[in-house]
């Protein structure tokens, strides 16, 4: 009778532990995240601008590229709320236009970095010897170079065109996402549980993308949302320079090229789409960190 | 007396509640003594000694008690008066003998850095009591040694130099946090050998955390056993081995496989495990894994109950001593 | 006794640390420098030594994490060093390894039940639909509940995540299993059941273990036989009574002196060895133990030991007995 009764309690509290739901790390990560104000701060942002690509034109309230010369210079107000260009084009369209085509260029050259980036990096990682060093060196020969110098270069090679900068954009930020894949590589290869894959008898290609890459995703993700305003910085610097997306496509950084002329007769031609640039790399760095801060223990609070 | 805890409480708070790592706790520790909190993880021990140095970290905090040393109560010092009676008076030497020495700074500016500060000695007399302490405990060629980084040193070798440093300044009492769980048996036994010399030699109490009773038998004069939080049993060393009282002790003993054991029956177990701090049993904490549990030990927590300075929580023992009146 | 299950023949494995400008090794580390033994089939066979021994590296040579330097593993007639990486790799399924760690053995990502289950999925040992089962029953037999299958391990406590190590090392049904100090990481009360666990598990599946740890009274209960090791070489090997009632070599006599003993008495007059174990970096040639060893003489300046059997099954490496 006593036995009995000495089982219950062990019995019923494993049934209860049972009804709680395990806790995945990416609910922890989320729990973390949201206490993170300038995170959510800019996660808003980026939603926000993500709508706005997608469903920009229905909102628009003049064809981004029409032209009507008798309207240049309107100053920003009720008919145009951020004024028109030097070509009677409505800013405020022209921004929102531009947001599709600066996501479209970060977010594509960030996926042309990040898969070459962690596959080379992977190999350089888990091979080690030669390999590494061969890729390695390579990767330290491309960071040597100004990325920004580095990318005019390759469109100088490539031609002109929006395409040509994306992949232009993506090749130069390669080396960092090799180097960073490799480094967490390195430390993540000697955790026992990667050899204990090996010990059941896993093949190298499984083990790197079963056991290695998924506890390493933490750190990439956090690199590839800093990489996102990394690259629409750049494509801003391209089209600046006139190199990226060719005209009348409204794109930030060309908007911002053309109307420096006119900076001290109409200011409004350069502050609007200077204020869109640095609002979304901004939004991407707050949630960045956020992330790191999230997906690193030490920070996270208890 | 030395030191004095009483009552001593330090909670966790965490997301999903608060965690009492250590639970109204009370001993005390004589000058030249020797006094050992045994336990497994989680059972308080480290967080106990943490607590008399000052060094609970968030989330953690020392919730109510007192730690009287030499009578002041150290929980009413501020952060500087903490700072100049640590590694002054008392010092403490930690499991993990690389982690603890800055591995940037030679060995002797690592001592003598502790030795300026604490004992206000110039440079060519502190670098002369570092090679002395280095002496001491037993590092050969000890001039030369001191040049050395930590890296180039084995782990016997790192935990001889934290014993050095700690030492250095002639503290009362050493806090010795599972200073021979990370190095080897042959190592182990020399750490243990210096540690029972340097008490002698010093007259220092000693407070010697650990989970392995080998090293309680070996150098403790006085046991404390904690679980969950709370002291289980205290006695004296012999005392706690001859006449075990609690029913965790007592199978903690019994689950080491000895080398005098010739028996090939399968090791005593204790069945289960420590409770989750955060949904601790209603009664005893050591109630669902206890042979001898009764009704009683699932509804109520046992006080602690003290025989001839045997002292036990446990409800087996709490009518014995009536009995053996009625027996006389 | 029963039949060889493995026979380690000069068995070396060493580390290249640096290399001069042509590729030649200048500071070799020998961790595991010229070992024979055999384990026969279905005994347990303890390895002793302290950290830096080799005893872990030729564990890891056993399950394939390290390829030999030099020297031979014959399992079951076949040498596995000779083996191309894919043929080695099918013995996977045959020798299985235990890790100490119970804490960093587990992919943090992957479900317990995923943990077990891959290795059968590896092998392809069932057809999927009855893996389920198989999971079921390995949870059962390494006492976890079958509710647990789904979760991940950091939601388990250090045993019970060293039962999911040892289940994981079962599925493939393996004939030895390579125990890296399985107990040594945890806590005093559960280190008993594992060991108990263990030795249920060896009865109830025929199973051949190599026990490695660095005490000799943990080995003393689940072994058969135990060798002992000294940086990076076997310096003795006996059955167990033998080795605890007569052991031969200073070292070991040192290692079952410094194991404290637990009771109210200190009596035991213990040998505390003097300094620490030598780099395993260009060792001394001779006996390796020379610089710690209480029954130094002058002969044994210079003098190489062999591991030769002084009574029957006994096997030592010392001057001492070489006399005779």
């Amino acid at each position: 009778m006593t036995k009995k009764k000495a089982e219950q309690p062990t019995e019923s509290s494993q049934a209860a532990v049972v009804l709680e739901k395990p806790e995945s790390q990416l609910k922890e990560m989320w729990e973390s995240l949201s206490e993170d104000k300038a995170a959510i701060t800019g996660l808003v942002v980026i939603t926000f601008l993500a709508l706005l690509a997608i469903f920009g034109p229905l909102i628009m309230p003049y064809d981004p590229n029409f032209s009507d010369m008798t309207k240049s210079f309107v100053q920003p107000g009720a008919e145009h709320w951020f004024g028109t260009d030097q070509l009677g084009r409505d800013i405020f369209s022209r921004i929102i236009a531009g947001t599709r085509i600066s996501l479209t260029v970060g977010l594509s050259a960030v996926a042309i970095s990040l898969t070459v980036g962690v596959v080379l990096g992977s190999i350089a990682g888990y091979s080690g010897g030669k390999t590494d060093t061969i890729i390695m060196r390579f990767m330290d020969m491309m960071l040597a170079i100004p990325s920004i110098l580095l990318a005019i270069a390759f469109m100088a090679a490539l031609g002109k065109g929006i395409d040509k900068a994306v992949i232009a954009i993506g090749l130069v930020s390669i080396p960092e996402y090799a180097r960073i894949v490799r480094g967490c590589i390195l430390s993540v290869k000697e955790n026992d549980y990667v050899q204990a894959a090996r010990v059941i008898g896993n093949k190298n290609s499984r083990i790197i993308f079963k056991h290695i890459l998924p506890n390493v995703l933490s750190s990439i993700v956090v690199r590839a949302t800093l990489g996102i305003s990394t690259a629409v910085l750049d494509t801003a610097a391209l089209g600046f320079l006139g190199l990226g997306v060719q005209p009348p496509a409204a794109e930030w950084g060309d908007m911002l090229g053309r109307a420096r002329g006119f900076i001290f007769t109409a200011p409004y031609t350069l502050i609007f789409p200077g204020i869109a640039i640095t609002l979304t790399v901004l939004a991407f760095n707050l949630l960045g960190d956020g992330l790191r801060d999230a997906l690193d223990p030490k920070f996270r609070k208890n | 007396m030395l030191l004095e805890v009483n009552h001593l409480k330090t909670e966790f708070q965490l997301k999903h509640g608060t965690v009492k790592a250590v639970d109204d706790i009370s001993f005390s520790l004589n000058k030249g003594e020797i006094l050992a909190i045994v336990g497994e993880s989680g059972s308080g021990k480290s967080v106990t000694s943490l607590s008399v140095m000052g060094l609970v970290q968030e989330p953690g905090e020392v919730t109510g008690g007192e730690i009287l040393f030499k009578g002041e109560d150290l929980l009413k010092k501020n952060k500087s008066e903490m700072q100049a009676i640590r590694g002054d008076q008392i010092s403490m030497i930690f499991q993990e003998p690389m982690t603890s020495l800055n591995p940037v700074y030679r060995i002797k500016d690592q001592i003598m850095e502790s030795i300026m500060t604490h004992m206000k000695l110039s440079k060519k007399e502190a670098w002369e009591r570092a090679v002395h302490m280095l002496d001491i405990v037993g590092i050969p060629s000890p001039a030369e040694r001191a040049k050395d980084y930590p890296h180039q040193m084995s782990g016997g070798m790192r935990q001889r130099v934290m014993t050095a440093m700690a030492l250095s300044c002639r503290p009362e009492l050493l806090i010795a946090d599972e200073p021979t769980t990370a190095l080897d048996v042959t190592i182990q036994a020399q750490i243990l050998d210096l540690l029972y010399h340097m008490r002698e030699k010093f007259n220092m109490a000693v407070l010697l955390i650990t989970h392995d009773l080998g090293v309680v038998s070996e150098a403790a004069d006085r046991v404390i056993v904690m679980y969950c939080g709370k002291i289980v049993e205290e006695a004296d060393v012999r005392t706690l081995f001859e006449e075990t009282m609690h029913p965790y002790t007592l199978g903690l003993l019994r689950s080491i496989p000895r080398l005098e054991d010739e028996s090939e029956e399968p090791l005593y177990m204790i069945k289960g495990m420590v409770p989750n701090p955060l949904k601790m049993p209603t009664g005893c904490a050591f109630s669902d894994r206890c042979d001898k549990c009764m009704d009683r030990c699932r509804r109520e927590m046992p006080e602690l109950i003290e025989r001839n300075g045997h002292k036990v929580r446990c409800f087996l023992y709490e009518n014995e001593p009536e009995e053996a009146e009625k027996h006389e | 006794m029963s039949e060889v299950l493995v026979e380690v023949k000069n068995l070396a494995k060493y580390f290249n640390l640096e290399s001069d400008f042509f590729g030649r090794p200048t500071s070799v580390l020998k961790a595991v420098d010229d070992v024979s033994f055999s384990i026969h089939k279905g005994e347990a066979f303890g390895l002793v030594g302290e950290s830096g021994c080799g005893k872990t590296t030729i564990g890891k040579m056993l399950v394939n994490l390290y390829t030999p330097t030099r020297g031979e593993i014959v399992f079951e007639g076949t040498d596995l060093t000779k083996l191309s990486e894919e043929k080695r790799r099918g013995f996977c399924k045959d020798i299985q390894l235990i890790f100490q760690d119970p804490y960093a053995s587990l992919n943090p990502r992957m479900t317990v039940g995923d943990i077990i289950a891959e290795p059968i999925k590896i092998n392809k040992l069932l057809p999927s639909n009855e893996i389920e089962k198989r999971v079921t029953y390995l949870l059962n037999c390494v006492g976890l509940a079958n509710h647990q299958r789904n979760r991940y391990p950091h939601e388990f406590s250090g045993g019970q995540r060293q039962r999911v190590g040892i289940a994981r090392a079962l599925a493939v049904q393996p004939k030895l299993i390579v125990c890296d100090e399985p107990v040594s990481a945890l806590d005093v009360s559960i280190q008993a059941q594992v060991l108990n666990l263990l030795d249920e598990l060896k009865e109830e599946f025929g199973l051949t273990y190599l026990f490695i740890a660095h005490g000799l009274n943990v080995v003393k209960h689940i072994s058969d036989r135990v060798g002992v090791m000294y940086l990076g070489k076997l310096v003795e090997i006996a059955p167990k009574k033998e080795l605890y009632s007569n052991p031969l070599h200073p070292y070991t006599q040192a290692l079952l002196s410094a194991i404290p003993f637990i009771g109210p008495t200190k009596s035991k007059q213990r040998i505390i060895l003097t300094g620490d174990v030598p780099s395993p970096i260009n060792p001394p040639e001779g006996c390796r133990f020379c610089s710690r060893c209480f029954k130094k003489t002058d002969a044994c300046d210079g003098y190489i030991p062999e591991l030769r059997e002084v009574s029957p099954g006994h096997f030592v490496s010392c001057r001492l007995y070489d006399e005779t």
